[in-house]
């Protein structure tokens, strides 16, 4: 036990220098050309971040998915860019782990994803679907000497140029339904992306996200074997919104942190005078425990029912809600905390270049309720409660 | 039972294929029951029936087949009195 803590510990910890270091001062260049946030991520390769989740006996660090979650928290308060690859990347891995029920291929890849640290990054949202992800039009598509094919046009994809492989839902067959789901994951060699559209958004500029045209020839057994509406909702959907809601909550820490700052220098100036901002504060640090009791509490609910054979709790409608609503919720109170901080710290906040600036914060933190957006979720959710009986 | 469950099924799950083709254990998800049109289908099984499914049967598992619903009702006593 005291290894795993250790290990967990040491682990976090060298993500936390990287964040001071290299995220932070790589930070506001990687907004303000809206580029690949390289150093950040090389820095994690150098440490074998990218395969901390793999279990050590196909070579990664096995980490707890808590360390996880942590790291993506400690990157958020320096560069929520960065933070958005690196848990983008991981929410891949953990899938892919939890899910690969003994496949052959995809322990080997796993193996290679610690032996090369290759990035991942995901083909999700489909042109056509209307933001369902439980729906495809791209399908596996049998081919030439017993290969596979698929071609989707993706709206989005993040990181989609700098990563080495892409994990991408399909339907399971040319005659397959929208639902009936897989996943497949394509190395950078069986990939070509033809570029549809740009990327100059409001925030999260360093993600890189513009849409694709992805084409891509693979073999049948780089199909994950668990078919994909089980991974939705047992994996890729709790751990998507418990590892964004981490980060969310770390951007949104660091501009409490700064408005914080700010209130302590105007304290400084006039000793004995508490700042007319400091009841603001207060007030802001409410709203961040809020937030930070939600994202803990999610998280927690989580790990514990991973722990139980089967996972049979996570496939239920109540765990469909309560991982719904860390999203929905996270992702609003998010925003409204780094737009408390901007409040405190007047225009020192509105500028982009002084200590005390949140303007990245409260941008970044506003693509949170379009990351599957929240009006679909509620629809989802809407639904669900009809039978659902105790949330 | 099997009869009832087939009914709401041609009557909720607006599945593209015909009911009355697919069998007993057939993947009512694979064959497009999407996830709102299984909450519709619910509903009617528990009006139909009578009863309340609990949280903890509220999952994709539960509703994938005729078979899955029938065992499902069968444990909630459905028809053991009648």
């Amino acid at each position: 036990m005291s290894v795993a803590v250790d290990r967990d510990a040491a682990f976090l910890a060298a993500v936390g220098r990287i964040a001071e270091e290299v995220a932070a001062p790589n930070a506001e260049d990687v907004d303000r050309r809206a580029r690949f946030p390289v150093e950040t991520i090389q820095a994690l390769r150098d440490e074998r971040a990218l395969s901390a989740f793999v279990p050590t006996e196909l070579g990664g660090a096995g980490v707890s998915f808590e360390t996880i979650a942590a790291a993506c928290f400690q990157l958020g308060r320096r560069c929520g860019a960065s933070a958005m690859v690196f848990a983008m990347h991981q929410i891949q891995v953990v899938t892919i782990v939890r899910h690969l029920d003994g496949a052959p291929w995809f322990e080997a890849y796993l193996r290679d994803v610690a032996d090369e640290q290759r990035l991942i990054a995901s083909v999700t949202s489909e042109v056509g679907t209307g933001g369902d992800m439980g729906r495809s039009v791209a399908a596996v598509t049998p081919a030439g000497a017993g290969g596979c094919t698929f071609e989707k046009r993706a709206p989005t994809v993040s990181y989609g140029e700098h990563a080495d492989d892409l994990l991408t839902t399909l339907r399971r067959g040319p005659d397959a339904e929208p639902g009936d789901q897989v996943l497949a994951l394509t190395r950078k060699e069986q990939i070509t992306l033809e570029p549809a559209g740009t990327w100059d958004p409001l925030g999260m500029r360093g993600t890189c996200s513009p849409g694709f045209l992805v084409r891509a020839e693979f073999m049948p057994e780089q199909v994950l074997p668990t078919p994909f509406p089980r991974v939705s909702v047992e994996s890729m959907v709790p751990v998507s919104h418990i590892l964004w809601s981490h980060l969310w909550l770390g951007i949104a820490t660091d501009a409490f942190d700064r408005a914080r700052a700010f209130v302590r220098a105007a304290a400084k100036q006039k000793p004995g005078q508490p700042p007319p901002t400091a009841a603001r504060l207060s007030h802001l640090m409410s709203e961040l425990s809020l937030l930070r009791a939600e994202v803990s509490s999610a998280l927690a609910e989580f790990v514990d029912a991973s722990q139980e054979p089967g996972r049979e709790r996570l496939s239920t409608m109540a765990a469909t809600l309560r991982f719904n609503n860390l999203k929905i919720a996270a992702s609003e109170q998010a925003p409204r905390v780094c737009q408390g901080a901007m409040g405190v710290c007047g225009i020192m906040g509105f500028k982009n270049d002084t200590p005390f600036s949140v303007g990245r914060h409260l941008r970044d933190t506003m693509s949170a309720s379009l990351m599957v957006a929240n009006e679909r979720i509620h629809q989802t959710n809407a639904s669900l409660l009809l039978i659902a009986k105790e949330v | 039972m099997t009869d009832e469950i087939r009914r709401i099924i041609n009557d909720h799950a607006r599945l593209p294929v015909d009911i009355s083709a697919l069998a007993v254990d057939a993947d009512l998800y694979q064959a497009g029951m999407t996830s709102h049109a299984s909450v519709n289908v619910m509903l009617a099984l528990e009006d139909c029936f009578d009863v309340e499914f609990p949280d903890r049967m509220l999952k994709r598992s539960v509703f994938e087949s005729i078979a899955s619903i029938a065992a499902a009702l069968a444990e909630l006593q459905v028809g053991v009195a009648a």
